[in-house]
């Protein structure tokens, strides 16, 4: 076989370790994405108008003069809405376009479409919205005291607190909060939608959730499912910002199109994006801990503020994944943790790498730490003491299985010699005044599955061409994590074929309907099973065509690399003989593939269950060099082991590590999010929010593999990767802190993240009067 | 009309002077390996290669598109991804595929025009210069570290030409189509259009804030371009004077070897102003003008007692100090038509040190929180003459000159700069805003005045001292 697969394989062996299939259209910008789509002529561009106040009633929308700048067509509001005017994916209490109240800035109120986007931008200057002020909230806490709960709390209880106070030799008791966080990812939101011959519509949407879409704009226009087609070709990155957010979008395109009849493209510019889309959650919550003389961890008691913003969105889903993961990786037999979605007036927050559970695991952290500050030891004596073992129960009633928090741990601080890099940064900071080195120690443990249990199926369709050639459809995104890849591996290694006769398709929902959107680092799983159960079929079909064709009477029978295997000889029929053949016969050379999960449930009535279908493991050693002069800081090294399983593509699986570590970082130290009273996005632009750069990865990143098997239960043993690495990056907090520490040890923590130079300067010189 | 040569097709336009390059690219050429992400020149998915006559040879560089008016690339060689593609990958995009240095890959045409440019130009580079040519380049998904391995493959095999012709040995080794070399005589029949500065035109440097702030108001505008070599280019050092032309642009700056001889850590305070996209294309003279309290150059030019030199198109010339050439809050001392031709400065004499500090939430590539600079002639351990200036701590640039006045004559020791610092607290008046807030901005401030003498004269500071001091002011 010659020439390279028109998406690109970068390799064409048989090993499965192969580069990204994207990768080669990257280098040369040969990618498509959203915005390079060509255009059908006579194409028009979409532009929303948004409110610009927090909270009010909509007085008055004066229209006229934007309407009379030449090129502008048509300008919608949510009178023009024929289905439902309703966006809201979990709750339905977001509209798609506001009708008499704003509840946020940044809440589409129109959209105005002309024959260009620029255009469009001019005619929305002259809209003019007139608004009744009512009271703005911010703060969650503010909220919850005025009862404005976005939905109902989740309360998770498991022991008994109360008598694990009385064992308790310490108790301790503080706040913790973190800040939200932009998903930046370098494409911004979008669609392109236009009507065929009938009036069903095609969207073309920078989406994770092809079916949300479909869904969700069909509600819009009230038209049945089938009537809109929407159609994925890849996302420049996504990280939970595109799952339940991409749908306004895809929704105000999709209504402009089927409205005028006309190929409707709608794409964001930044400053849109990031004062109109939803960001990862800030929380704020109290903790109490306690422990034994031994530094057990007896009991913990957690009142947790998500901060919703002005609608639900996804936040039911994340304070449940919240919840799952408020003791990390330790075992607390006694846990009782209250949770709150506060309604502000704020861009709805959203999904976002973690999903709840660094929140959660942060407020673990600094409930540790404020124990050890107090004892006057370190953390790390904490966290060893209390990793969760084999067998032991999550407060969610799951029990532990294949625990690898304890083998991580050890692994690390052996391989790492990190008993020495301790060793050395105290006798470092003694002989250096002005620049100090910290560390901290984390251990993750995150459960892989969508918490609501009928999300966890997936289907794959394949197609073997009569030449040899196959087509491969799945429910999964791809937006950077290298999903199309894995995928083209299970059908690769099942069929043992080259590689480069696979084509990933578009995910379509015409080709594979009703699919989970890609998230919850699950896509790997639950789609690499489907395909896997639809190429095994296939591979049982077209393997009884080569017993009848060349070997009736064989006891075994196999292709390898290619080539028909009998009882262990190879013989001269080939992968395409053996297709040619079977279509010849008459044989079916398509499948559907289904798969859902087994074993996973979750009572919500008792909140016990066994929601994950496994748990990745794993532990960060990182290391910091602060310059207490100027109150900036440099990550030196982080030293990771993790969980993989059998990692299928470690090249792949490393990339995801890298790369969740840094924004986990980021979230920690540069990326700042600010709102003003008003509710005004002040970080608005990436001049004003950070996010990092080359010079700020970590000098050295070390990853290595915890020598276990994966579970049969992951594609290929190989385990969920895209987001536990993320929460390795809270231990850049702990060091920090530990560094700023040395240099002032009057230094209250606060638990306050992120840990901006602004915030490290003042607590370098905290407790100090002022210069 | 505009004339250029974009990748192998010469362009002649009548597209409006000052659309952005990025959407005469992207819409008018259909070539979309050129990335929109951020349209403020912060993120570099729309990075462009752009080559210029120098002598015998084509000069390239990196510029953002999104930044860039049309006009700026009048006769010049502009080279998109497209442009690079041939019949197999070149070794920048074969290392990003072998090290997994893409991800999603909206990013990577950028990383891969800068890495491209850098092997290019320069030979003798190491690899953190390598690495440092994608300072501009933002990535989401890889967290940097497949991208640094790759950079270390790409610097591997551009070691490997030794002092060979960078185009003919890279089109020799098929790493770059064969049309580069054909560009030099291509670019040499374009004939340049009349430059002189009319009264009734817009008068745009590199455009890295103009286009940021009225894109669509500059569209249509009459721009001036400075980008080519006669109109307000050069650097100049006359008897005991250095002149800047206004058009010179950070990079002319920062390579300069006059510049380097006068202040030898001027490679390592510029690395801290923005990125080489953005340093390649933003001048001195937009800097001045565009009068940010916080403006890099500007903060580094007051320490110097720098000087500008004002043209009026009519022939009016004037001078004044850039300490008086800011009156408030981005007003100045410019009046309509005239403009900035060059600014002066005297070489500080033997015995004279020289420093800049600048603190920003993200070290490199963003605006300061504070920036400071100072220059300090000691003579028998004390100060002869001194001179701080500070940006980010008032409604415009500062010159300290209280401050300054106060450490005449002192010892640079712990104790003085205790007492000259409550001073300088006087003299600033910073405000919270989305650098900082009040309090933080005094409080560095402070570190960074305390930084220059630790930077300068370490043996003057006692570090016990110090300690106690920090605590105590």
């Amino acid at each position: 076989m010659s020439g390279s697969n028109q998406d690109g394989s970068a390799t064409g062996n048989f090993d499965s370790n192969m580069r990204n299939t994207d990768s080669i259209g990257h280098v040369t910008g040969k990618s498509v994405f959203l915005d390079d789509i060509p255009e059908i002529k006579g194409s028009l561009h979409a532009v929303a108008f948004a409110s610009s106040l927090a909270h009010g009633k909509l007085r008055k929308l004066n229209l006229s003069a934007a309407l009379q700048v030449p090129g502008v067509i048509r300008i919608l509001t949510y009178e023009d809405i024929p289905g439902e005017n309703q966006v809201g994916g979990i709750i339905l209490d977001e509209p798609l376009l506001a009708e008499t109240e704003v509840h946020y800035i940044g809440q589409p109120i129109a959209v105005i479409i002309a024959e260009s986007a620029h255009i469009a931008r001019q005619a929305r200057a002259l809209i003019h919205a007139e608004y009744e002020l009512l009271p703005v909230i911010t703060d969650p806490r503010e909220a919850y005291e005025k009862g404005e709960l976005l939905f109902p709390p989740r309360f998770f209880e498991s022991g008994d607190v109360v008598s694990g106070w009385e064992e308790c030799e310490y108790i301790f008791e503080g706040r913790a909060e973190t800040g939200g966080q932009e998903h930046l990812y370098l494409e911004t939101q979008g669609a392109y939608a236009y009507p065929d011959e009938t009036g069903n519509l095609k969207i073309h949407s920078a989406t994770q959730g092809p079916t949300l879409i479909q869904k969700t704009v069909a509600r819009i226009l009230g038209v049945a499912m089938n009537r809109v087609e929407v159609d994925v070709r890849r996302l420049g990155g996504g990280f939970g910002g595109k799952e339940d957010q991409a749908t306004v979008w895809a929704g105000l395109a999709g209504l402009s199109a089927q409205v005028l009849q006309k190929p409707v493209k709608m794409v964001l510019s930044r400053e849109d994006d990031m004062y109109m889309t939803g960001k990862r959650h800030p929380y704020t919550s109290d903790f109490k801990i306690g422990l034994t003389k031994e530094l057990k961890i007896i009991a913990l008691e957690l009142s947790l503020f998500q901060n919703g913003g002005a609608a639900s969105d996804l936040s039911p889903a994340i304070l449940e994944r919240t919840l799952f993961h408020v003791t990390n990786s330790y075992f607390i037999p006694n846990v009782k943790a209250a949770a709150y979605s506060c309604k502000t007036n704020l861009v709805p927050n959203t999904a976002f790498r973690g999903f709840g559970a660094p929140q959660a695991m942060f407020v673990m952290e600094a409930a540790i730490s404020k124990a050890a500050i107090e004892l006057k030891i370190q953390a790390r004596e904490i966290q060893e003491r209390n990793l969760i073992r084999e067998d032991e129960l999550f407060h969610y009633g799951q029990v532990a299985t294949n625990a690898h928090a304890l083998p991580s741990w050890d692994d690390a601080m052996k391989t790492f010699h990190i008993e020495e890099r301790i060793a050395a940064i105290k006798k470092f900071n003694q002989n250096n005044s002005l620049i100090k080195k910290g560390m901290a120690l984390m251990p993750v443990c995150f459960g892989v599955s969508f918490t609501k249990t009928p999300m966890n199926q997936a289907r794959a369709l394949v197609h073997i061409y009569q030449d040899g050639s196959i087509g491969i459809s799945t429910g999964a995104v791809e937006m950077g994590q290298g999903v199309n890849t894995k995928m083209k591996q299970v059908a690769a290694r099942i069929f043992s074929v080259d590689p480069r006769r696979i084509k990933l398709e578009t995910t379509n929902t015409t080709r594979v309907a009703n699919t989970s959107p890609t998230a919850a680092s699950s896509g790997a799983d639950l789609n690499g099973k489907a395909l896997q159960n639809a190429c095994e079929a296939l591979l049982r079909r077209v393997l009884g065509v080569a017993r009848k064709m060349i070997a009736v009477d064989c006891e075994n029978i196999e292709i390898k690399e290619e080539r028909i295997i009998t009882d262990g000889k190879t013989s001269s029929f080939t992968w395409e003989n053996l297709i040619e053949k079977a279509f010849l016969d008459r044989v079916n050379l398509s499948e559907n593939g289904h798969y859902a999960t087994p074993f996973i449930h979750f009572d919500k009535s008792i909140e016990k269950g066994h929601p994950f279908a496994y748990h990745v493991f794993g532990t960060a050693f990182i290391e910091v060099t602060l310059d207490c002069l100027r109150g900036q800081y440099n990550f030196d090294g982080v030293h990771i082991v993790h969980d993989f399983g059998n990692s299928m593509n470690f090249e792949l699986d490393r990339g995801q590590v890298e790369g969740a570590l840094m924004q986990g970082i980021a979230w920690m130290t540069m990326e700042e999010i600010s709102f003003d009273k008003t509710g005004k996005l002040l970080s608005n632009s990436l001049s004003s929010y950070k996010i990092p750069d080359i010079y700020a990865a970590p000098d050295i990143v070390d990853v290595k593999a915890l020598e276990r098997d994966g579970p049969d239960i992951a594609i290929m043993k190989s385990k969920a990767i895209g987001e536990p690495p993320f929460m390795y990056g809270i231990g850049a907090y702990f060091a920090i802190q530990d560094a700023i520490k040395s240099f002032n040890s009057d230094y209250k923590s606060d638990f306050i993240a992120p840990f901006t130079p602004e915030k490290i300067l003042l607590a370098l010189y905290q407790n100090r009067s002022r210069p | 009309m505009i004339e250029f040569i974009l990748n192998d097709v010469l362009i002649k336009t009548n597209s409006p002077p000052g659309l952005p390059l990025l959407d005469f690219i992207r819409q008018e050429m259909g070539l979309m390996g050129t990335k929109i992400a951020c349209r403020e020149g912060d993120c570099g998915a729309c990075t462009l290669m752009v080559g210029e006559l120098d002598g015998d040879k084509v000069s390239y560089k990196t510029i953002v598109s999104c930044l860039t008016p049309l006009v700026n690339v009048q006769s010049k060689h502009v080279v998109s991804i497209e442009g690079l593609n041939g019949d197999q990958l070149s070794h920048v995009q074969q290392a990003i595929v072998d090290h997994s240095g893409t991800q999603c890959g909206f990013c990577t045409p950028g990383f891969v025009i800068s890495l491209m440019t850098k092997s290019l130009s320069d030979a003798n580079s190491n690899l953190d210069e390598t690495l440092a040519s994608v300072d501009g380049n933002i990535c989401r998904c890889t967290g940097y570290k497949s991208i640094e391995r790759a950079v270390k493959d790409i610097w591997e095999v551009n070691q490997r030409r030794k002092d060979k012709d960078a185009p003919q040995w890279m089109v020799k080794n098929k790493y770059l189509p064969e049309y580069f070399l054909s560009i030099h005589d291509r670019l040499s029949n374009i004939i340049l259009p009349d430059e002189r500065i009319k009264k009734s035109n817009v008068i745009l440097g590199g455009g890295t804030d103009l286009m940021v702030q009225k894109a669509d108001s500059i569209m249509h505008a009459g721009l001036q371009t400075l980008r080519e070599k006669d109109i307000l280019h050069g650097i100049m050092i006359e008897d005991d004077h250095c002149i800047l032309q206004a058009g010179a642009t950070v990079t002319e700056l920062l390579t300069s070897l006059e510049l380097r001889s006068i202040f030898p850590g001027i490679q390592k305070y510029f690395k801290l102003l923005s990125s080489t996209q953005i340093r390649n294309m933003g001048t001195l003279g937009g800097n001045i003008v565009n009068a940010s309290p916080i403006g890099d150059l500007i903060v580094f030019f007051l320490a110097l007692d720098a000087k500008l030199q004002i043209n009026s198109p009519d022939g009016g010339r004037r001078s004044v100090a850039l300490k008086d050439f800011y009156l408030d809050y981005k007003k100045i001392d410019l009046k309509q038509g005239e403009y900035v031709e060059a600014l002066s400065f005297n070489i500080p004499l033997h015995g004279y040190q020289f420093n800049f500090e600048k603190v920003s939430k993200r070290e490199h590539l963003d605006i300061a929180s504070v920036n400071s600079a100072i220059l300090l002639h000691l003579q028998d351990n004390l100060i002869k003459d001194v001179r701080l200036s500070a940006g980010g701590v008032g409604p415009i640039p500062m010159f300290l000159e209280k401050t300054s006045s106060f450490l005449q004559g002192r010892r640079p020791d712990v104790e003085s700069l205790s007492e000259a610092n409550s001073i300088l607290q006087d003299e600033i008046s910073p405000i919270d805003d989305i650098r900082g807030s009040e309090e933080y901005k005094r409080l560095l401030l402070r570190q960074l005045f305390i930084a220059h003498f630790i930077e300068l004269c370490p043996d003057q500071i006692r570090m016990d001292q110090l300690q106690e001091i920090l605590i105590q002011i």
